[in-house]
């Protein structure tokens, strides 16, 4: 009786969010599913959901399976491309955000706080503007190409399409995320434990590679997670950086659906096979995040 | 800047640079100048371009690309395309600070207090509900976008694109922030203060207000500076769910106009009110972090971390 009444209290505290999560979270993602599943109203060609699992059509997933795999498939090239784009963004972000997260955490002194403002700056700066610096910049005759004129370098085309401008964008816009989680992940190593490293005659090479990097695995991985779960939903870095269809990605090809009567189902499907895709890595997140804070604290 | 005590005698420091590293590999005590001049490079990279877009805001003519002068031109003296007077960039500034106090002031309320109740309550309710709660936290913003476009244009159709449609999915989508810090924070509390407080005769709706919530402000504070500044940054929901130029906020603004070919140094303006909005919150949470804390171990650093979101 007294368990009850105890429960009681903090039941009425959760409810509030519990309910907000069902209507606005689980129910949303049902509607995905019956959009999915449903079928065209020819008329109007407008999305009409399908709520009874029993009366579900494959209409839409048939017509994605086409796009993605089929003769005429244009969204296949568009899956390999996001994925290559993703790839090497992502693992640039880590080259270039391990050393500095490592040097700030363990080099940095009483000069620590100065370099972490300037690590945690890009956060408050909206991503949009962030963006925005870069179209200014690469602009046909904006700073990078005057700064290639003085060397000889006829100014490029750097809005016009091209990939390794998108992955600059990719990376300069998820970098900081990264660079943060590394810093916690590195910050939190005892350094007794490298100072025993090297007291045992490792040098200061191969202290790192067999101390330090095997104890940073986690922070990898959980910060690449940070990087690449948000970089496979993003449409929008690519469309201010390039706008061709040339580098479209997947977050392009789901976007540009649910604008367009007709195309609004398979957008549905294809956000829901992305989902599907990244469920494990993403339980995977938040198991090893859960496990890190238990050991925090 | 001094150099550290272990450092190497500065007779060696001046020596060519390939005994120098011959050194760094030997003494493992030296300072790594290499990672340092790495370092600076990267925050170079990361901040120059964005002080570059802060300066074209302030161009005296059209160009995003070429500095003609300084003047407040963008920002209220034109008559027409300054944010001051256009009506769609000014709307713009008005909606995104109205989407970021009405989120923060439904989604840390419900969160605070959904963190409390499944902090408490066992059993696999709570759990599964906690669970759901981290998904949203993890889960590819685009995805979430999607859902939250269907069930209003499908299921939910009273609620039609616009304000309200982008409360509902900013709350949703930042409640993770309070419900997340706060369930950290009451793990570290552990359960003695509570049982204290029984002790002496409170009741459990007591030892909640007097006891258990003073406690948990610092962890409160946070959050909503980080559910405020995220509503400031948010694109993907705002885009998805916005409807016409009344309820367009900032972000989409610079990306649509932008991305149609009609930018200009006005959305470098916009663009720079928004950084400032950001960095004024940013600096509120820090100094009310550190005062709400100041009682406790707890260094500048942490602070920062943890106004920045990451419990390090």
């Amino acid at each position: 009786m007294r368990r009850q009444k105890k429960n009681g209290f903090f039941i009425a505290l959760a409810a509030p969010g519990i309910i907000w999560l069902v209507l606005l979270f689980i129910v949303p993602f049902y509607a995905v599913l019956a959009i999915a599943m449903g079928k065209l109203n020819e008329l109007f060609e407008s999305p009409v959901a399908v709520w009874n699992p029993f009366a579900w059509s494959s209409e839409n997933l048939i017509d994605v399976w086409h796009d993605i795999f089929g003769s005429a498939a244009f969204a296949g090239p568009i899956v390999v491309r996001t994925i290559i784009y993703v790839a090497i963004a992502s693992l640039l972000c880590l080259l270039i955000g391990y050393p500095a997260a490592y040097f700030v955490a363990r080099f940095a002194g009483r000069r620590k706080g100065l370099f972490l403002v300037l690590l945690v700056a890009p956060f408050w700066i909206s991503y949009m503007m962030r963006m925005l610096a870069w179209v200014d910049l690469l602009q046909t005759g904006g700073y990078v190409n005057k700064a290639l004129g003085w060397v000889g370098i006829s100014p490029v085309n750097w809005l016009g399409g091209k990939p390794a401008t998108v992955v600059l964008g990719l990376v300069y816009g998820y970098i900081p995320y990264l660079i943060l989680v590394l810093y916690a992940g590195l910050d939190r190593i005892d350094p007794a434990l490298i100072e025993a490293g090297r007291d045992l005659g490792l040098g200061r090479i191969r202290t790192f590679v067999r101390v330090t990097l095997p104890m940073s695995r986690q922070p990898i991985l959980t910060g690449l997670l940070i990087t690449v779960l948000p970089m496979l939903g993003d449409y929008y870095t690519n469309q201010l950086l390039s706008g061709a269809a040339s580098t479209s990605m997947i977050g392009n090809l789901i976007q540009g659906q649910l604008g367009t009567p007709g195309l609004e189902g398979q957008g549905a499907v294809l956000s829901l096979l992305l989902l599907l895709v990244l469920l494990v890595p993403m339980i995977y997140y938040v198991i090893a995040t859960n496990r890190s804070s238990q050991v925090a604290s | 800047m001094t150099a550290p005590i272990t450092d190497q005698p500065s007779a060696a420091q001046t020596v060519t640079a390939k005994p120098r590293r011959r050194m760094f590999r030997r003494n493992p005590w030296g300072h790594p100048w290499f990672l340092e001049g790495f370092t600076w490079l990267y925050l170079l990279w990361s901040l120059i371009p964005i002080a570059i877009a802060v300066l074209f805001s302030f161009n005296k003519g059209k160009s995003q690309a070429t500095w003609q002068g300084f003047s407040w031109r963008w920002y209220f003296k034109d008559p027409v395309n300054s944010v001051l007077h256009n009506p769609a960039l000014h709307a713009a500034v008005i909606q995104t600070v109205r989407l970021s106090v009405l989120t923060t002031i439904i989604a840390v309320p419900l969160g605070v207090a959904f963190a409390l109740g499944i902090n408490r309550w066992k059993g696999p309710v709570p759990a599964t509900f906690n669970f759901v709660m981290i998904l949203s936290f993890v889960i590819p913003e685009l995805i979430f976008g999607v859902a939250m476009f269907f069930v209003f244009t499908v299921l939910f159709t009273s609620v039609h694109l616009g304000t309200l449609a982008e409360v509902l999915g900013l709350v949703t989508w930042n409640v993770s922030w309070p419900a997340i810090i706060v369930q950290a924070r009451l793990v570290t509390l552990g359960r003695q203060y509570e049982e204290a407080a029984a002790d002496l005769g409170a009741n459990r709706f007591q030892a909640m207000r007097r006891v258990i919530l003073p406690l948990l402000g610092p962890a409160i504070f946070a959050s909503a500076v980080l559910v405020f500044s995220g509503v400031i940054d948010d694109f993907v929901i705002v885009d998805l769910l916005s409807s016409n130029a009344g309820n367009t906020p900032m972000s989409v603004i610079i990306y649509s106009t932008q991305h149609g070919g009609n930018g200009g140094p006005a959305l470098n303006a916009l663009g720079t009110i928004s950084l400032v909005m950001s960095f004024i919150i940013a600096i509120i949470g820090y100094i009310g972090y550190r005062w709400l804390t100041r009682g406790e171990r707890g260094s500048r650093i942490q602070a920062l971390t943890t106004i920045a979101g990451s419990e390090g």
